[in-house]
């Protein structure tokens, strides 16, 4: 066997660009499972369950990295060997950084007032920053090819997907 | 125990035989097993035509074990001996048992001798774990499956909360063990229950099961599409139930008996276990009755007679039932849906039955719940469907469950923090790798902490296990490399192993937490359980080593008749030689020797396995092809 990762994207054959074709991703990612999941290799010798151990975990892993935006664009710049979270590539323009802060400070206020509805607010306000910044990456990555500016917004966007997580803790605190 | 037959190497396998397998759904309250017979999910009931069993197990004076009806009628004369609701106490120690005061066993705290950190019960025969406790339910099931199916069971899918951590799976899983029965896969409770009503109804679409049992909360979110069942996201809390209702009565009632009789005296044992029956009579009768009357003699005398109301009860748990909606936002919020998104409501336990869970589920859902099933079999019924599928008997219903794991697993860094490693609602099967590196120049040795849970800090999320890596070349602090894997299973099992990078020293650990039953623990027990003489067990592992040579020659000889163009004539030989060699042995009278030819087969098989795999994906995919896969 060849030691070559598999494309997460030939996986479930469909096409290797950032827009992403969520039926086909879907309803390949069912039918490789139907096929290959352990459960179908019950009475199969110990070798093919174990093949199908090993299959069925990577099209998980597979199929989370492709349904998270984020996660998508780390990956594509990852198969050009970028890593778009390494120590090197920490520069954030001044701007964002300052946006992060009020973020934060406003979730910190929230949590101390209680307020799940702000904080929902919030939420809401990052999905709409969240979705500006995925058509960003369709742009640069599909269209334009720039993977340089690509990388600035991939790491846009995990840093916004930590607030949005951090956001959930804080309202899942505050509800119990 | 049924042989398989054994068909030639290149022609096709002949049809199995139908295998005997059940779903058992082991409750709090009551335990259910089920079988597919005929194509239909049925429950087996025993001689009175009980389908429920109490999971109540009384340990007699005479040394006898009664489960069951016989054990529940008596669990006020005998509370200590009379074990209700083991269930809660699964994989847990002492310090996590809440109202001890009010529970009316005998406990005794885990000791290190016993290497588990689990609680224990004095009774007349001793110190028991819930473990112990748990097997002699499910044997009482087994024995009744046995007797109504007239043969020996290949294997059992035992049903778990979905909140269940690893130490209550584990615990769960060596209660079967002890019970003998082959543990073909632990099923997620709430995704068995979907099974069900999923192929019941053909229902397609996102469905939520909202299930509310005796001792435990679930709700999980699935995604129902052509015969994939997938969860979505799980949440619960693994000890709030119909017990708890109960519980609460049984306050409200003392507070009353206290009203006109200040000097009330402190209860005994079998007055808590009365008092406790009679509000869960008083739960039930609510069900359909404006008012319940609570009326019994206690020890000292003192006359109870006070009369609940609906509304009363509506007061008294509404808390409890306010306590099961957050998990159902948490699961709602992680499955990223909104209300409209929900097609239905599934509602699954007997607690379910009370009015005024079913008015708040509809309230939050905005939508009539579903209980057009019995709400207490539905479990048992979707737990069969699997257990027939993977004892590989041939089924219509094609369909593959994809469930995931509810808490997230972690290690413990610096500070008494917690680092996660793999999230909760992540599918399964799941391997992840996270690396850690040495704080001390020098150090030689890493002490690895699972912990499971969903906090920042170590000391509020349970811990599973501890272990060491040891031999890691000295260098400077931050230089090491340490690759530390967690893989869990479709059981929803966690194994952890640790690799320096270096230099690849490496420390393996399944999770056994210190609640589990050691492997010599088991072993033992299994002896003493074990009346029969030598003779019989290797009569027993002679036949198991001859169904397993049969099962997998005629696997591989089927694989080779249909995919046999996948590698090359030599390989298919070299095969060949192996599967004449095994058939050979299954007529001799060793069974290690067969063991051992199932071994070298399977090993001579793996690049044909790799290779079929790759067609199969290829196949399923409509012509494309895997460069690789690199596993």
């Amino acid at each position: 066997m060849q030691s070559t990762p598999i494309n997460y994207f030939k996986l479930f054959a469909i096409a290797e660009q950032f827009e992403l074709d969520v039926a086909s991703l879907e309803s390949n990612f069912r039918k490789t499972q139907s096929a290959n999941h352990p459960d179908r290799f019950v009475s199969a010798p110990a070798s093919e369950k174990l093949v199908a151990m090993q299959l069925a975990t990577l099209a998980n892993e597979a199929y989370s990295v492709l349904k998270s935006p984020a996660k998508r664009a780390k990956y594509m710049l990852e198969q050009h060997g970028i890593d778009a979270i390494a120590d090197t590539n920490t520069a954030m323009p001044a701007e964002f950084l300052m946006q992060q802060m009020e973020w934060r400070e406003r979730i910190e206020d929230a949590k101390m007032a209680r307020s799940i509805t702000e904080l929902d607010e919030i939420a809401s306000e990052l999905k709409l920053e969240t979705n500006s910044l995925i058509n960003k990456l369709h742009e640069l990555l599909d269209i334009k090819k720039d993977l340089a500016s690509a990388t600035a917004v991939t790491r846009k966007l995990i840093f916004i997907d930590k607030v949005c997580a951090d956001i959930d803790q804080v309202i899942e605190q505050l509800d119990d | 125990m049924a042989l398989l037959q054994i068909s030639e190497p290149g022609m096709s396998a002949a049809p199995h035989q139908h295998r005997l397998a059940v779903g058992i759904d082991l409750g709090t309250t009551n335990s259910l097993i089920a079988t597919v017979r005929s194509g239909m999910s049925t429950v087996l009931q025993d001689d009175f035509g009980h389908a429920l069993l109490p999971s109540v197990v009384r340990y007699m004076p005479n040394g006898d074990i009664v489960v069951g009806h016989e054990a529940q009628a008596h669990q006020s004369e005998d509370p200590i001996n009379t074990i209700t609701s083991v269930k809660r106490f699964m994989g847990r120690s002492l310090n996590d048992i809440s109202n001890k005061a009010h529970i009316p066993y005998r406990f005794v705290e885990g000791t290190d001798s016993t290497t588990t950190r689990s609680l224990q019960l004095q009774t007349r025969a001793g110190l028991k774990t819930p473990i112990e406790i748990s097997a002699e339910i499910l044997k009482a099931l087994k024995a009744r499956a046995e007797k109504s199916l007239g043969g020996e069971l290949v294997g059992a899918v035992i049903t778990v909360p979905a909140y269940f951590d690893d130490a209550q799976r584990q615990a769960t899983k060596d209660a079967a063990r002890l019970a003998g029965l082959n543990v073909l896969r632990l099923l997620n409770e709430p995704t068995a229950a979907a099974v069900a009503y999923g192929l019941d109804n053909a229902a397609e679409g996102t469905f939520v099961i909202y299930d509310l049992g005796g001792g435990t909360f679930d709700v999980s979110i699935l995604r129902l599409s052509k015969g994939v069942f997938e969860v979505l996201a799980t949440n619960g809390d693994a000890a709030l139930g119909g017990d708890d209702f109960d519980h609460r009565i049984y306050c409200w009632v003392l507070d009353k008996v206290r009203e006109t009789n200040a000097n009330f005296s402190p209860l005994t044992e079998e007055d808590t276990r009365l008092l406790l029956t009679k509000a869960r009579q008083a739960k039930e009768w609510l069900t359909d009755n404006f008012e319940a009357q609570i009326v019994c003699k206690l020890s000292n005398g003192t006359l109870v007679d006070v009369t609940l109301t609906a509304s009363q009860l509506v007061e008294v748990t509404e808390h409890l039932v306010s306590k099961t909606l957050s998990p159902t936002r948490k699961a709602m919020r992680d499955a990223k849906l909104n209300l409209e998104d929900i097609n239905g409501v599934v509602m699954v336990g007997g607690a379910t039955r009370m009015p005024h869970i079913r008015h708040a589920v509809q309230e939050y859902f905005q939508q009539e719940p579903l209980t057009n099933l019995d709400p207490d079999k539905v479990v048992a019924l979707g737990a069969a469907i699997q257990a027939n599928i993977l004892a590989g008997n041939k089924s219509d219903d094609d369909l593959l469950l994809l469930d995931v794991t509810p808490l997230s697993l972690g290690l413990e860094t610096m500070g008494g923090l917690v680092e996660k490693v793999i999230h909760r609602n992540s599918t399964l099967p799941i391997a992840r790798a996270q690396e850690f590196t040495t704080y001390k120049d020098g150090q030689t040795a890493m002490s690895v902490h699972v912990v499971q849970g969903e906090r920042e800090l170590v000391s509020d999320c349970r811990s599973l296990a501890r272990f060491e890596l040891r031999g890691i070349p000295p260098m400077a602090a931050g230089a090491a490399r340490i690759r530390v894997t967690f893989t869990v299973d479709a059981d929803g099992l966690l194994s952890v192993s640790a690799r320096e990078q270096s230099t690849g020293i490496e420390a393996n650990i399944a999770v056994k937490p210190s609640y589990g039953l050691t492997e010599d623990e088991i072993t033992n027990m299994l002896k003493a359980s074990f009346n029969s003489a030598e003779e019989d067990k290797k009569a027993r592992m002679l036949a198991e080593a001859r169904v397993n040579a049969g099962a997998i020659i005629s696997s591989v000889s089927a694989a080779l008749a249909v995919d046999g163009n996948l590698i090359s004539a030599t390989e298919v030989e070299a095969i060949e030689a192996e599967i004449k060699k095994l058939q050979a042995l299954t007529t001799a009278e060793d069974a290690t020797a067969i063991n051992q030819a199932v071994d070298t087969l399977n090993h001579a098989t793996e690049a044909f396995a790799a290779a079929r795999m790759n067609a199969s994906v290829s196949r399923a995919l409509a012509g494309k092809n895997l460069d690789s896969i690199n596993l």
